[in-house]
């Protein structure tokens, strides 16, 4: 089983994020690695200049390098960016709108947790026009993750496994409005969260996480327990989203477990010395609601109990 | 211009056909539609029946077959495609790869429309739609304003339907996860957002909190009317305040948007509400009737006959006006 690091999500500073990747393709024990802006097209100017050194960083430490599309693309010069993207000749692509494949000349692509494939049928589509991996949408719960790696093994499969999980992308940014700005006049506000923005209930439980257009969870997804059933599913390789943590000790530790060198359930102990102060939650893919952490086997009561009272937490984690 | 209207019982499609809908679009009792809420939508022969009545009176029936299948078990949605094509529907409202490859295979010469979730949202998407599928139109997603709805429009081939009056996501349709996240329960999977089941109302200090999936969504002092927790309508609390953070718990009403929409070129205008009952539907359909008319004589629309409909929720154009981004 691989392991996949995803695009930074956030708006890091441009030498943040230089200075991560170079650190990743030094450190991280990570097989391929997803580069550029996924989330907001008026942030990519900032890391531009710095994609091809960060690209031959990695290449020359033997990471397989991915070309992240945006998720949502409507303006021109969104439709221009993508346009060159795919058309380029070194790129290999992770699209994450199905836009991306209008009237283009195959040649093979990656398809990222945005493009939304639910089943076996739409995954052996895309197969037939050239996709070789796909990273499944993080809703998927492990019984449609089996089925699909299953009926199209001829694509390798990979699960969202550690993050915050990525619930919504919209035209809006949230980030503006809270800051009373509009979207076309953001100031770039959302540097000033590189973790994302929390976003709590009005009795103060964790909840969401605003990343400008984007809206993620305020939970880490942490599959750390679930490897052992992932293997068995036929899951090629386990992605993970940078945060901002160390995420070359995340990926340390996915390796052991993937290893097998280290038992799973103190891995994830581990984990949260890493990540602390945010819940882990594996819910989806036990077909649970998103935010629930359950043991590996499946949901366990306790993990589901909600704390009604003022400023409590819904999540029952790291017990 | 088509009047696209929605029909969650027989009842409500003949009432929509009577008020003077143009199209009525409606799904099957199950999974496979994006309104699969309890108490609604049609079983075979209903949506048979339906079709026969609506089509007696030169309406279109639209069946919406728009969530995402279930891996391993693509029957169902098969047999939904199947069975609605044997009902004589005017038009599929597909999503899904899945679904929109199968249907363009076994019945190539069905009409095919991608329906909102699937969130087409620029030029190229839809070219890939119409060329890989012969999708004929397409429901755009509520991100884009009347200017890029004019810029699709110039540069496809397809036919483009916009949402006007009813429920607004502020979300990209077809792309959110915000339901299940806190209660399991998805648009693309379950065809359902926010579900009455997973909500619940409970006093605290003379304040109604409302809740979803254990998480409180909004909290009401005496004074306000207890609205449903609706998940992205809801207020939270972020370090720079608290408040709607997303939206305002409002619905789309593009009534005064209609002239500029025409303009742009859309073919056809679609309220949202498969969930009402009959005297909304009614209601609502009359009174676009009525604005449509008006436009096309060239009068000024009847002003505010839409707000009695909209049950005490403020309206908004959403999208369609730049600077509500």
């Amino acid at each position: 089983m691989q392991l996949t690091l995803g695009p930074v999500l956030y708006h890091w500073s441009p030498e943040r994020w230089r200075d991560f990747y170079y650190r990743v393709a030094d450190e991280a024990q990570v097989d391929a690695v997803v580069v550029g802006e996924a989330v907001c097209s008026k942030r990519a100017p900032f890391k531009q200049d710095h994609i091809p050194a960060v690209v031959e960083r990695l290449e020359a430490a033997g990471k397989h390098v991915l070309h992240s599309s945006l998720i949502l693309i409507s303006l021109p010069r969104e439709r221009r960016q993508t346009r060159e993207l795919m058309q380029s000749d070194e790129a290999e692509v992770e699209i994450n709108d199905l836009s991306c494949l209008a009237g283009l000349a195959p040649k093979p692509f990656a398809v990222g947790p945005f493009v939304n494939v639910y089943n076996e049928v739409a995954a052996g589509f895309l197969a037939e026009r050239g996709a070789t991996r796909i990273c499944l949408p993080p809703e998927l719960p492990l019984t449609a993750v089996a089925a699909i790696s299953a009926a199209v093994p001829q694509l390798a499969t990979e699960v969202f496994a550690f993050g915050r999980v990525p619930l919504a992308i919209s035209a809006r940014c949230y980030h503006a409005r809270a800051h009373k700005l509009t979207k076309d006049n953001c100031r770039f506000v959302c540097e000033q969260d590189p973790d994302g923005m929390p976003v709590k209930t009005l009795d103060g439980a964790g909840f969401l996480s605003v990343n400008g257009v984007q809206t993620l969870s305020d939970s880490c997804a942490s599959l750390l327990r679930d490897v052992p059933a992932l293997r068995q599913a036929g899951v090629a390789s386990l992605r993970l989203s940078p945060q901002g943590c160390d995420m070359v000790a995340v990926a340390r530790l996915f390796r052991d477990v993937v290893d097998e060198r280290i038992d799973p359930e103190e891995a994830e102990r581990r984990l949260g010395e890493i990540y602390p102060n945010v819940p882990f939650s594996n819910g989806f893919l036990h077909g649970a609601p998103g935010h629930v952490r359950t043991g590996a086997g499946g949901a366990t009561p306790g993990d589901r109990l909600v704390s009604q009272a003022r400023g409590g937490s819904l999540h029952e984690n790291r017990a | 211009m088509e009047l696209i209207c929605p029909a969650g019982t027989p009842a409500s499609l003949e009432a929509a056909v009577e008020a003077g809908a143009d199209a009525v679009y409606c799904g099957f009792r199950d999974e496979t539609n994006a309104r699969n809420f309890p108490g609604l939508n049609f079983s075979r022969e209903e949506l048979r029946k339906g079709i026969a009545f609506a089509h007696r009176r030169g309406v279109r029936v639209l069946v919406a077959i728009n969530t995402f299948a279930r891996a391993g078990a693509f029957g169902l949605w098969q047999a939904a495609i199947d069975d609605a094509v044997a009902a004589g529907a005017d038009a599929l409202i597909l999503a899904d790869l899945a679904t929109l490859d199968y249907a363009h295979r076994r019945h190539p010469g069905q009409r095919l429309h991608v329906s909102v979730q699937a969130g087409a949202a620029n030029p190229d998407a839809i070219r890939f739609y119409a060329e890989n599928f012969g999708a004929r139109r397409v429901v755009l997603p509520r991100v884009l304003n009347v200017m890029e709805i004019a810029s699709i429009v110039r540069e496809t081939s397809c036919e483009t339907e916009v949402f006007v009056f009813g429920g607004l996501c502020v979300m990209e349709e077809g792309r959110c996860s915000l339901s299940s996240y806190a209660t399991g329960q998805s648009p693309n999977m379950n065809g359902v957002c926010s579900p009455a089941s997973h909500v619940a109302y409970s006093e605290r200090d003379g304040r109604i909190d409302s809740r979803l999936g254990g998480f409180t969504i909004n909290s009401f002092g005496k004074d306000e009317p207890a609205g449903y927790p609706t998940l992205c309508k809801g207020r939270f609390a972020t370090p720079k305040g608290s408040g709607y953070i997303f939206e305002e718990p409002v619905s789309l009403d593009a009534a005064v948007m209609l002239p500029a929409l025409r303009d742009a070129g859309v073919t056809a205008f679609k309220i949202e509400g498969r969930q009402r009952g009959r005297a909304y539907i009614a209601g609502v359909v009359r009174s676009f009737r009525k604005i449509l008319a008006a436009i096309d004589e060239g009068r000024s629309p009847p002003a505010a006959s839409l707000m009695a409909m909209a049950e005490g929720q403020a309206g908004t154009v959403g999208a369609y006006r730049k600077g509500w981004r």
